[in-house]
């Protein structure tokens, strides 16, 4: 059986810069992904990154994922292990996984697991056509593979998110008829909604969906507007003609591994659901299981990177191999997310760490 | 109305590096697709969207996640039942089949 | 309202318009960016030092158009796509504005296009002056259209022709 000192489940922003970063720290690394390529959620990302020059702000998500698959390839203490999915981590420090469709084992010191979120559902009518696609897989049809998802795409979701794929269906030509948001607000950044807003999308606040129909796929969709307590107004429906209804409804993260290990799980809704109790090293409750990214909690793909290097570090010093420049970084990534979470936009998100690091653990373990 | 499926040809941000092009059937049809795409997305491009039917009710089904993580995209491939086609890269001759219900692991189980 | 519709109103956007004055000197940055978010690229891109490095990523730009020129580099380096340059001392019944496009197909110098206002509504054509879409530019090219005067103010999309955008919504 191999061994490592550090294995990263999840080739992700988070994953590729926890390989680096403890790649660069001098650990033995494997790094394993269930695709047939690394990148993640960032090969579909066009558009330019915010965060600060640290993070790459300014350049696209596509080029930055490039940037950190090449700065994998050339160390030669980093293995990567693609189309490997995860089975199993053990108390042993075993994991077992599927690599190629063989059974295989590994050993580590310290595991990284950098599994990202997925995207949750909507209940209403319909909702199991074809036709009915969450907002990763219209980004994946139209931006890895370079196929039109429809013709008029109804977008359910003003965060980020559903800004910024309509503003993707727009560039790949296809009609955005409408973006519903159920909240009185827009939920995303505000220069994404006004990007769409001047292209012509219009963005309907207080609006939901009650039915997709259809023979055997989407045609059409019936909205409604909702009241101040949430409920719909009577009388608000109407139908429009549509053969794609896009969910960007918010993102779950994907912490089947990490249940199984039995790390101490707590639900904290500002994150996502449920996600690790970890310490401020990214640790989890089992002190050989780092996390890293929106399995941490759902947030954006600068803050997944800087959390991915700092887990790398931390796991790496856990190993001896603190040097002052490791220690540096330690402190650079501590101050490079205290500064993308101190304003506003992070008020959530912070509540949402404050709970999951804290003392007292009130969820289910 | 139908939707207008199509590759997009002309893009602002992205080159589309498509592989070479290779034929496959679904449902008895020849049909082409693209070397390193999946068959999902071949299927998508040649307007199909009705990937299987539910097991109780046969409701049509396409795909949602595109991630291999939802179950809604299965399909028999070359015989095989169970395939996550959104995950599953396209290969020259493939036989691809709508999966009604839960798939047939066939006599040999 | 900004925050319910995605479309500023003018006392949002008031704070991001130089004084008078300077608009009558010629081009200049209009930075319509009113929320805290981590974010900096136009200081960081900016040639001039118009813009102030930042202390705290999510304060918002700190323009000094005094020391700008209108050359629209941050136009193309803003991720949110949210500046804009407006030259109002272009001619007396024209203005020149510099828009970021990331659509196909690009305008090129000569053609006529539609342009629209914050909220997608159609205002009136523009003349498309030149494109600016070098390599530094990373794909967000910059295209300065001329339009009437009373529009300088309001144009913030263009379309080349018939786009992929329904009328009947």
């Amino acid at each position: 059986m191999h061994r490592y000192d550090i294995c990263v489940i999840g080739g992700g922003p988070a994953g590729l810069s926890a390989a680096k970063a403890a790649g660069n720290a001098g650990a033995k690394v494997l790094l394993i992904d269930e695709n047939d390529r690394l990148g993640g959620q960032l090969i579909k990302q066009t558009h330019m990154f915010f965060g600060s020059e640290k993070q790459q702000a300014g350049t696209r998500g596509i080029d930055i994922s490039s940037q950190l698959v090449d700065a994998i390839g050339t160390m030669p203490n980093v293995e990567v292990y693609l189309e490997c999915a995860a089975l199993g981590l053990y108390d042993d420090k075993v994991l077992t996984m599927l690599h190629k469709k063989r059974y295989e084992k590994i050993a580590a010191t310290k595991f990284i697991v950098a599994t990202g979120a997925s995207e949750r559902m909507l209940a209403f009518v319909g909702n199991d056509l074809p036709g009915v696609y969450g907002a990763g897989a219209v980004q994946t049809l139209m931006n890895v593979y370079g196929v039109s998802p429809g013709a008029r795409v109804l977008m359910i979701g003003a965060g980020n998110i559903g800004l910024i794929v309509s503003y993707q269906l727009l560039q790949a030509g296809v009609n955005v008829v409408a973006i519903l948001e159920a909240s009185p607000h827009i939920g995303g950044y505000l220069v994404h909604a006004a990007k769409v807003r001047r292209a012509g999308v219009p963005i309907l606040t207080s609006h939901t969906i009650k039915e997709a129909y259809g023979a055997r796929a989407v045609e059409g969709a019936t909205i409604c507007e909702l009241d101040e307590k949430w409920q719909v107004r009577p009388g608000s429906e109407r139908k429009i003609a549509v053969d794609v209804v896009c969910l960007a409804v918010g993102l779950s993260p994907l912490t089947d591994l990490l249940w199984q290990a039995d790390c101490r799980m707590i639900h904290v809704t500002e994150l996502g659901g449920h996600v690790a109790w970890r310490d401020a090293n990214l640790c989890t409750s089992q002190g050989h299981i780092y996390i890293a990214g929106d399995v941490a909690g759902v947030e954006e793909a600068s803050s997944a990177m800087v959390e991915g290097e700092l887990a790398g570090l931390a796991a790496a010093k856990e190993l001896g191999l603190a040097t002052p420049a490791l220690e540096l970084g330690l402190s650079e990534a501590r101050e490079q997310l205290r500064a993308l979470r101190s304003g506003p936009v992070g008020d959530k998100i912070r509540t949402g760490l404050a709970l999951a690091q804290s003392g007292e653990v009130f969820g289910i373990a | 109305m139908g939707g207008k499926v199509v590759r997009i040809k002309e893009h602002p941000i992205l080159k589309f590096d498509r592989g070479k092009e290779l034929a496959f059937f679904f449902n008895g049809r020849e049909l082409l697709g693209h070397e390193g795409e999946t068959i999902a997305a071949a299927l998508h491009a040649a307007g199909v969207r009705e990937l299987s039917t539910s097991a109780v009710l046969h409701r049509p089904r396409g795909f949602f996640c595109a991630i291999g993580t939802c179950s809604s995209c299965l399909m028999v491939v070359n015989g095989m039942p169970n395939v996550r086609v959104c995950v599953e890269r396209l290969a020259a001759g493939m036989i691809v089949e709508t999966q009604q219900g839960r798939g047939d692991l066939g006599a040999s189980v | 309202m900004l925050k319910k519709t995605g479309v500023p109103s003018s006392e949002e956007l008031a704070p991001a318009y130089p004084p008078e004055e300077r608009m009558k000197q010629g081009a200049v940055a209009i930075i319509e960016c009113f929320q805290n978010i981590p974010c900096n690229p136009c200081a960081t891109s900016c040639p001039r030092g118009a813009i102030q490095a930042f202390d705290d990523i999510n304060d918002l730009p700190k323009f000094d158009p005094a020391l700008c020129n209108g050359c629209a580099i941050c136009v193309a380096n803003c991720p949110g796509l949210a500046i804009f340059v407006v030259d109002e001392a272009y001619s007396e019944a024209e203005s020149l504005v510099k828009l970021p496009h990331e659509f196909v197909p690009l305008p090129k110098a000569g053609d006529e296009v539609v342009v629209y206002n914050r909220a997608g509504e159609e205002i009136g054509q523009g003349k498309v002056l030149r494109v600016q879409n070098p390599a530094s530019f990373d794909r967000t090219a910059v295209v300065h259209l001329v339009v009437p005067r009373a529009y300088a103010r309001d144009v913030r999309f263009l379309s080349v022709g018939v786009g992929a955008r329904d009328e009947n919504h």
